[in-house]
């Protein structure tokens, strides 16, 4: 029989007394056990309504007004009042201090389960994974982002909401093609130094000489060889190929205007902040479940928390990894809680108990015995791609039965390419580790040539992959955009990434938006 | 410990704004979608709140999206059971993109989201043309009036029923036997008396002794129950009631001949939906008759009325015989008030004109208000600019013109005309009659 003196809490209701000694003691535990490392965190309590509009913005705390995020609140809203969707128990934002959301109909049960798995599972991955690290600066974006939304709001008196969205909305559609995948972005800088960038901006725009575009071009003899020197001197001046559309048109357009520049860059920034957490999607959601996991359970055998709250924990964790197989009318894709979290367990099994398999597949980590230091390791240095190929061992692809399918447009059937044996491990694991490839499975279009004094043309290229095409209609739309904030015709290219050759063309000529 | 803050008492909708931001510009895509479901639905539900179910058309996000049925793929599926390597597979219909491609987003083809009452009637009421002030009213809820009703034992002070409390107080006063103020002065008119005497003697004393004993018994009883206790209180209690509380009856007149299309219909269905919200705001209850005819009238459901058609010639007396018919038979006018809406296209078989107006002047006696509408072809409101030439019915009409006031008669072509002819029906507003009971 248990103590109940040691109890945290009991039954169902919460109140600020026992959110923080409950907070306290999954602390302990993160930081003392587990050795989490963490930014300081900030819980705060909203109401269901608040948790939709939490959603809708993004899920920042500050953000810009747009109709788009009415249509998502719309949309949600919906869907919840239908009862067809849920509400996520917690939201966590990546910042410093680190904010939680919880939500106030949650039991203490559940608070105590969210606490540990977003303040402490979640808040930890984003301290220590490298891509958080470099890529985005949590003490800066909650500035930031006040920033952006007074910045809009200031344009939006000036300048007319209309002609704010008209930007904004041009800038929404190329949003994931905003994004450096390869090139570190520039760190947020500070507010002052973002104040000269603007003023330097202006006094270039004011003392433009549109003369030097009329001084006339060297003579026709040896055009040929001048035009490619002049072409690939051109493109060097301008930094090309550039794979950041949005950071191309910000810095090259040639009809923006100083604040609509910096709005395309106020959106730019947002897609590149949460460019990692789309990388580590798996890794993110399974470093936190197992996080609570691991720490409920260390509770639990404390006698912190009582059967009942531990009953109630282990339902909800179900809930959370179960994943239903491919022909279940439940299966929505892979759940990236149940591969993360499986993961995360199997890599603590291969350290402690590994078998022959494991020692093969494993040397390195299998029985070392310290579990804690291997997943520490893992969640700083990789994304989801890199994880998987490391980790997913053949005992998981057989506990989740995974099978690997292709797919040619030509053939009317799917071919079942490999399965959970021994020939298929290494086929299935490469296989899945590429599907979460964000980099590779997005579209790649740059920015290849533009010519500025003949008729400004932009040239996009689309290097295709596998044959995979752009759907039409939201192409040309798309491409529509992107000639509304570059001011003259764009066309797009598709070149076949492997053999190079041209698969379709098309361009916005003659058409105004 | 970490820093917690309560959020729950922020200011709510936050996402106001957006959702504005969003309706205006979904505008266009959402009068269509509620001009459908006017269509659609009976003339006495339009305008309540609404679920709009719109396609993303106008509202859409467009990015570069990888085309479902270009290039290989691969996908790797969990909960493998029977298949081995080689195995094939036929393509699910309609696509292969739809599975393997989770995390393209949410399927919003279907848009669906409730409208409120009054984002719906703002949207309706656009293409109508109404003045601001009509669209405030029509929106408005029933006011209510106070009523007494009864009494209570709590209120404000104000309410304090004096007759009512009184007759409580001095119930209770005889029942718990309250010494009268007459007792009382008796009594101490006697010991004053008493006590004048330059000598009184010991029987003089003894009296004195006793009635003073009586007095402070009388003067302590007196206190213990007083002359008003909170017991006795009663309040004058009102009950709040809706203030249109009467009944009206609603009669659509419609000419469904051939000559009669889609558009036609459809202005007059707004027409007559124009009508009933009108009367909805100020009647409790309302019914409404529908009378469709060619050259015989007959009274038929909504359903037939707007949607099946019949041939035939055009007689219009004959619907007006067929309403007064109804009204004999079961809309007295002593307890209903009548109001009519006359729809057509001006039609009417020679000579038969002539006889309609006849029988509008028996018509008038009952109505409170009869409207006419002709509707005209976008081209022919230029030619008909002008109001004393047009059709028989027209011209036949415009000699009555004028003598009754609540005769009402305009020639429309487009939504935006509709209203004229009620401008009367709604400026009247404030000084209306006392609804007939």
């Amino acid at each position: 029989m248990k103590s109940s003196g040691k109890l945290l809490f009991d039954g169902s209701d919460w109140n600020f007394d026992t959110l923080s000694r409950t907070y306290d003691a999954i602390e302990e535990i993160a930081l003392g056990e587990l050795k989490l490392d963490i930014y300081p965190n900030q819980m705060e309590i909203i109401s269901s309504e608040q948790m939709l509009d939490a959603y809708s913005s993004v899920g920042m705390p500050l953000m810009y007004q747009h109709w788009s995020f009415g249509k998502r609140f719309v949309f949600e809203d919906h869907l919840y009042r239908k009862g067809r969707r849920g509400l996520a128990y917690e939201l966590v934002i990546n910042s410093n201090p680190c904010i939680v959301y919880l939500m106030e109909e949650n039991t203490m049960a559940m608070q105590a389960l969210v606490t540990a798995h977003a303040a402490f599972g979640h808040n930890h991955f984003f301290k220590n994974n490298y891509l958080f690290r470099q890529w985005t600066d949590a003490s800066a974006i909650l500035s930031y982002m006040e920033f952006a939304k007074k910045y809009i709001t200031r344009c939006e008196e000036r300048h007319g909401t209309a002609a704010v969205e008209a930007i904004l909305d041009s800038a929404h559609a190329i949003m994931d093609q905003g994004v450096f995948r390869y090139r570190r972005p520039p760190r947020l800088s500070s507010e002052k130094e973002r104040e000269r960038a603007r003023e330097r901006l202006e006094y270039e725009e004011q003392t433009f000489n549109d003369l030097w575009r009329t001084l006339p071009t060297s003579g026709s003899p040896k055009e040929r060889a001048e035009a490619e020197r002049d072409a690939s001197e051109r493109k060097k001046a301008l930094n090309l190929p550039e794979e950041n559309l949005l950071y191309f048109l910000e810095k090259t357009s040639l009809i923006l205007e100083p604040w609509q520049r910096e709005l395309l860059r106020i959106v730019r920034v947002i897609a590149q902040y949460f460019y990692p957490q789309r990388q580590t999607k798996v890794m993110n959601e399974g470093c936190a479940t197992f996080t609570h996991h691991t720490i409920m359970n260390r509770m639990f055998e404390k006698d912190l928390v009582s059967e009942g709250t531990m009953l109630e924990v282990l339902h909800s964790h179900a809930n959370v990894v179960f994943q239903p197989g491919f022909d279940d009318p439940r299966y929505h894709g892979m759940n990236p809680y149940a591969l993360g979290f499986a993961m995360m367990q199997d890599i603590q099994r291969i350290c402690t108990e590994p078998t022959a398999e494991d020692r093969d597949w494993f040397p390195e980590i299998a029985g070392n015995g310290d579990w804690r230091a291997t997943l520490l390791d893992a969640w700083a240095n990789h994304r989801d791609e890199s994880f998987i190929l490391q980790y997913l061992s053949p005992a998981l692809i057989r506990k989740f039965r995974l099978f690997l399918l292709t797919d040619s447009s030509g053939d009317n059937y799917l071919e079942v390419a490999s399965i959970h044996n021994e020939r298929g491990y290494q086929a299935v694991r490469a296989a899945l580790a590429r599907n979460y490839d964000i980099g590779a499975n997005q579209q790649d279009i740059q920015v290849v040539d533009v010519d500025l004094l003949g008729d400004r043309q932009l040239r996009l290229q689309h290097n295709v992959k596998n044959g995979v095409l752009l759907e039409e209609a939201s192409r040309d739309a798309t491409l529509r955009h992107i000639r509304h904030l570059w001011g003259y015709d764009v066309s797009l290219v598709g070149v076949d990434a492997e053999s190079g050759e041209e698969l379709y063309e098309c361009s916005t000529d003659g058409d105004m938006l | 410990m970490p820093n917690f803050i309560d959020r729950r008492l922020n200011p709510k909708d936050k996402s106001i704004g957006n959702r504005q931001r969003f309706l205006k510009r979904a505008r266009e895509e959402l009068k269509r979608a509620v001009k459908e479901q006017v269509k659609s639905i009976g003339i006495a539900d339009v305008g309540g709140g609404q679920n709009v179910s719109m396609p993303t058309r106008g509202v859409g996000e467009p990015t570069f999206q990888p085309a479902g049925d270009t290039g290989d793929r691969e996908r790797v599926l969990p909960g493998n059971r029977e298949f081995s390597p080689g195995d094939r597979l036929r393509k699910p219909q309609g696509g292969a993109g739809g599975k393997g491609g989770a995390g393209t987003g949410e399927d919003e083809d279907d848009f669906q989201f409730s409208l409120s009452q009054d984002e719906v009637l703002d949207l309706f009421f656009e293409d109508l043309e109404l003045p601001d002030m009509v669209k405030l009213s029509l929106k408005e809820t029933l006011t209510f009036k106070p009523r007494r009703a009864g009494y209570a034992v709590t209120g404000s002070p104000t309410n304090i029923n004096v007759g009512k409390t009184m007759r409580n107080s001095h119930g209770r006063r005889i029942a718990l036997r309250r010494p009268k103020q007459a007792e009382v002065d008796a009594l101490a008119a006697e010991i004053a008396e008493l006590e004048k005497k330059a000598r009184p003697g010991p029987k003089d004393k003894e009296r004195l002794a006793m009635l003073q004993a009586e007095l402070d018994w009388l003067e302590r009883r007196r206190r213990r129950v007083p002359f008003i206790d909170t017991v006795d209180i009663r309040f004058n209690r009102f009950e709040q009631q809706p203030l249109p509380n009467a009944s009206a009856v609603m009669f659509c007149l419609m000419d469904v001949s051939a000559s009669m299309g889609e558009r036609e219909k459809d202005l007059a269905k707004r027409f007559f939906v124009l009508l009933h919200m009108f009367l909805r705001r100020r009647y409790e209850r309302i019914e409404i008759v529908f009378i469709r005819h060619t050259d015989e009238a007959r009274e038929v459901d909504e359903e037939t009325f707007f949607y099946s058609t019949q041939s035939g010639g055009t007689m219009v007396s004959t619907a007006l015989e067929e309403m007064l018919r109804v009204i004999e038979a079961r809309y007295p006018a002593s307890e209903w008030n009548i109001y009519a809406a006359q729809a057509s296209d001006g039609d009417n078989i020679s000579g038969d004109s002539d006889r309609c107006v006849a029988l509008l002047s028996t018509v008038m006696k009952y109505c409170q208000y009869y409207a006419y509408v002709e509707i005209i072809d976008e081209r022919e409101s230029e030619i008909f600019a002008r109001t004393d030439n047009g059709t028989s019915l027209w011209r036949a009409y415009r000699t009555v013109d004028g003598d009754w006031p609540n005769f009402q008669m305009t020639r429309i072509a487009k939504p935006g005309d509709i209203y004229p002819v009620f401008r009367k029906l709604f400026a009247k507003q404030p000084t209306l009659r006392q609804p007939r009971k």
